[in-house]
């Protein structure tokens, strides 16, 4: 593994598993708080999945020498997180103890718009030449396909129901597409990740989300808006970040670095 | 089976009669089959209570979800919270079932919940202000409630028997989690057995109380007496507090921590350990729904349920319109 190999694999490994831990870590907020017991139950199984597959990407990184899987998940700084900024904003007002006002329809279409994604993207690391994340991504796909599944029915419901949760739910994709361009990019060394061999281009992945998203769309009498997904609160890839990510940070590191001489939790 | 049809032509008094044959010679009742109403109503209380109980009981450990300290730790009470809905959910289906000659439906629930008309456990009405006592809820409060679903097992209401046994396989699971959520403490530094130690004597009284009142005499109420009378249980709550303390007190001490009671012994010559009483008075504000956290964790239940109204009005208006 040559240097550069390394640096570019070791970004697009925290890309991945920034994504999918952020936004566990959001979904995790609305346990006890989901619109039904039942659904209760189904997005914490989701969220549970997405979390793990989370762990299996700060594993690869691990193994690579990056620090320990818990370190890499709770003690960096925010500029060095990668994930999209889509994915890091809250749930809504309040907090997740104190008159949350979280939003379920700006839930479904995120999830919706990153599940579609996802699912992509891990098809394309199945071709990837590095052997671990090849297996991995085999691995995960196994359950991504039920996740995907979850988040398009409820798309299709409250998309064709009452007036309001149609308003509700053009307002979140409106706000979603704002920063959806932020987890289609690849960031700085997008061009060399394809270029060796670790990942399809962005560009082709992108716009087999754009043609997935519109058949989506499409089935729902929904209008694609004209322009490109935007990024409009940043570029998380290259380390600019929203607010909401710090106030992440917080919560879910408080314990693990609330006692600096622990060896164990 | 059910025995719906062969009992049409029998009195209300025969009927009752040959209920309470049944229950002597330990059938099972079944959602179908006649039963008194005050044997519905008792389960129908029991049953909701549980039900609301396991998702009430969500709350004080949620605050600990995101904020768990490893990977693997938040792996875990994810799995562990969820569980708990899951158990709410499968006993609400029991309870709804139940309901249904009244013409109510999980939105009574729901309501009664909110007026505190319907009770939940005393435990989920107290504060668990540090990850300790997320460690000592998994531990202590899901192993005082695996020696109460045990118990009742072999309970008379089959659907109710049928839920309780799925509950107790995963139950015995979390208490597993708990230990090792414990152990991981008790084995720490300084500061994190400080945090389990001081969770535990805030835990202490409540698991007392989890186990209810020896008799109707501190509370004035006769259900565990109608519960026994028609085997919804098989013990009492004195008899299950013991067996309690019996099992986790060696534990407890065992992992070089104090129970937070100078009179806590074992007495020989009765057989039976002594402890100092919690305080019932208390007690009997904490399941009104006056206990520290009851409004806080109730509000946040209502305010969550009224936020996301929306979506279940327009879920039943997409059924509607599939139909």
């Amino acid at each position: 593994m040559t240097p550069e190999y390394k640096e570019v694999l070791t970004e697009l490994l925290f890309q991945l598993a920034d994504d999918d831990f952020i936004h566990a870590f959001r979904g995790s907020e609305w346990l006890g708080l989901a619109p039904h017991i039942e659904e209760d139950v189904a997005f914490s199984s989701i969220n549970q999945d997405t979390m793990g597959h989370a762990v299996i990407y700060y594993k690869l990184l691990e193994d690579l020498g990056m620090g320990a899987a818990d370190d890499l998940a709770h003690l960096r700084d925010a500029s060095a997180f990668r994930n999209g900024v889509l994915l890091e904003f809250k749930n809504g007002s309040g907090e997740y103890l104190d008159s949350p006002q979280y939003d379920w329809a700006f839930t479904v279409v995120r999830h919706l718009f990153y599940d579609v994604y996802k699912k992509i993207k891990l098809e394309a690391l199945k071709q990837s030449n590095y052997e671990p994340l090849a297996n991995a991504a085999r691995k995960i796909l196994t359950e991504q396909t039920y996740h995907l599944m979850h988040w398009q029915t409820w798309f299709r419901q409250l998309m064709q129901s009452t007036e309001e949760s149609r308003a509700r739910m053009e307002q979140a994709l409106l706000r979603c597409w704002e920063d959806m361009g932020g987890v289609l990019t690849y960031g700085q060394y997008g061009d060399e990740m394809t270029a060796l061999g670790l990942i399809g281009s962005e560009e082709a992945l992108k716009n087999t989300w754009l043609a997935e998203i519109t058949k989506l769309f499409s089935e729902v009498d929904y209008k694609k808006p004209s322009d490109e997904p935007k990024m409009a609160h940043g570029n998380g890839r290259n380390g600019e970040h929203s607010a909401d990510l710090d106030h992440a940070l917080k919560i879910l590191s408080e314990v693990y670095r609330s006692d600096s001489q622990a060896s164990g939790w | 089976m059910s025995d719906v049809t062969s009992l049409a032509h029998l009195t209300d008094e025969e009927k009752y009669e040959h209920f309470m044959r049944r229950i002597e010679n330990d059938e099972k009742i079944e959602a179908e089959d006649w039963m008194p109403d005050d044997y519905r109503e008792q389960l129908i209380k029991l049953i909701t209570m549980h039900g609301i109980s396991e998702i009430m009981g969500a709350f004080p450990e949620k605050e600990w979800v995101p904020k768990a300290p490893t990977l693997h730790r938040k792996l875990a009470i994810m799995a562990k919270v969820q569980d708990e809905m899951g158990h709410g959910q499968l006993l609400l289906r029991v309870a709804e079932d139940l309901l249904k000659p009244y013409g109510k439906t999980r939105e009574d629930i729901m309501q009664d919940l909110f007026s505190k008309r319907l009770k939940f456990h005393n435990v989920f009405h107290m504060p668990s202000p540090t990850w300790g006592d997320a460690a000592v809820i998994a531990w202590l409060v899901d192993g005082a409630a695996i020696l109460s679903q045990t118990m009742m097992l072999k309970t008379s209401y089959g659907p109710y028997g049928r839920a309780l046994k799925r509950i107790c396989q995963e139950e015995s699971f979390h208490s597993k989690h708990g230990e090792s959520l414990v152990l991981s403490l008790a084995e720490g530094t300084p500061e994190q057995r400080r945090m389990l130690q001081e969770a535990l004597n805030r835990w202490w009284e409540p698991l007392l109380m989890f186990f209810g009142p020896k008799s109707s005499k501190e509370t004035g109420h006769t259900n565990v007496d109608k519960n026994l009378k028609y085997k919804l249980r098989s013990k009492t709550n004195e008899e299950l507090r013991q067996e309690f303390l019996t099992k986790y007190v060696p534990k407890i001490k065992l992992l070089g921590l104090s129970v937070p009671d100078d009179t806590l012994h074992f007495d020989e010559e009765k057989g039976e350990w002594i402890y100092q009483e919690p305080d019932w008075q208390k007690f009997k504000e904490i399941i009104k729904g006056n206990g520290p956290k009851s409004d806080e964790r109730l509000a946040l239940r209502r305010s969550s349920y009224e936020n996301s109204q929306w979506v279940r009005d327009a879920l039943a208006e997409y059924r509607m319109a599939a139909v």
